[in-house]
């Protein structure tokens, strides 16, 4: 009890500074704030500077997309491989690879945890719906990560759609069914090309002699008109490879937190 | 930016996050949690940011929301805090 007397005070100064310190923050969408006019006399600041030129570098009408795919793409690089860290260390946790004949875990007992359509009708209408609805999810994630430089999206919205799709499809059929289309080697394989897709757009243009995810190097390679264009499109492709880290991660976690990293039996 | 609208989803916000931490049931908790996300994104998406609202969107309300029910359903569903 004293404890939690403790928290709340601590709790309420903290709120109470926190409080006081927004007192000093400029208004919102002022163009003078410093954050978007620069510190007065110094150099102008990094967001006029991508609001005015960034279409024009890049040709991508999201600058969002660009700023995060293109300017800061190192950023976006090791946070996908966090993304992928984190999925890694839930296998190393949780993942159980011993056979099931191990004690505890009878192997030839059925898995009365299982409940596939054909053996509960209950759920019937749930898997039904929810079988319907997969496949269109998955055309609204594909469609917002391949427009993600034109409007809101990109790799990772897509990617987790995508992740979602399947967790969906776990949750309302069997895991063990969606485990048969998406199976362990599969995504496991899948988390790590993501990332080798967005790392190997990153060496290519270091083999012409440019910078670590300088994209512009790429017209050449991907027969555009110009850097801009090659920029646009390398953000695509880089896009993709973030798609199938997070997809693949997202239903690796699930598969493993709901069945205790034993992948049958599920919810 | 419309401040009415702002201040509605702030109180829900309040409300939201209090009820989350002090509910014993987690997977009520869990899901108040899931309702916390989405008025978050709602707040950001009527802000102008329309990418961190659909991320808040798929990640907070979407996916965690999932994964903390797994967990809670292989482990215990109430709180002794």
């Amino acid at each position: 009890m004293k404890a939690k007397i403790f928290a709340s005070i601590a709790v309420a100064i903290t709120g109470a500074v926190l409080l006081y310190a927004v007192s000093d923050f400029p208004r919102f969408g002022d163009p003078r704030s410093p954050a978007n006019a620069g510190v007065e006399g110094g150099s102008p600041s990094a967001s006029l500077y991508y609001i005015e030129n960034t279409y024009r570098d890049t040709k991508v009408p999201n600058l969002v997309t660009a700023i995060l795919a293109d300017y800061r793409g190192y950023d976006t690089m090791f946070e996908t491989v966090v993304i992928l860290t984190a999925g890694m260390s839930i296998f190393a946790i949780l993942r159980v690879l011993r056979r099931d004949d191990a004690p505890g875990a009878p192997a030839s007992a059925p898995d009365s945890s299982d409940h596939s359509i054909d053996g509960d009708h209950h759920r019937i209408i749930v898997a039904t719906t929810c079988r319907i609805a997969a496949p269109l999810i998955q055309i609204f994630a594909l469609y917002v990560v391949a427009h993600g430089h034109h409007s809101p999206g990109g790799g990772f919205q897509g990617g987790v759609m995508l992740g979602a799709s399947f967790i969906l499809l776990a949750l309302s059929g069997s895991l063990r069914d969606t485990l048969v289309r998406f199976s362990e080697q599969q995504y496991l394989r899948l988390a790590f090309i993501g990332i080798l897709i967005y790392a190997g757009f990153g060496f290519l243009p270091l083999w012409v002699g440019r910078n670590f995810l300088d994209y512009g190097a790429l017209s050449g390679l991907l027969m555009t008109s110009g850097e801009e264009m090659a920029r646009s499109h390398s953000m695509l492709g880089v896009e993709i490879g973030v798609a199938m880290t997070v997809m693949s991660i997202m239903f690796a976690i699930f598969a493993n937190l709901s069945t205790r990293g034993r992948l049958h039996g599920g919810l | 930016m419309i401040v009415t609208f702002d201040i509605i989803i702030l109180v829900f916000l309040v409300i939201a996050a209090i009820i989350s931490l002090s509910v014993k049931d987690l997977l009520a908790a869990a899901m108040v949690f899931g309702i916390y996300g989405f008025l978050i994104c709602l707040l950001w998406a009527e802000m102008g940011a329309v990418d961190v609202a659909f991320t808040e969107a798929t990640v907070g309300a979407g996916v965690s929301t999932v994964l903390i029910v797994a967990t809670i359903l292989n482990t215990r569903r109430k709180s002794t805090d």
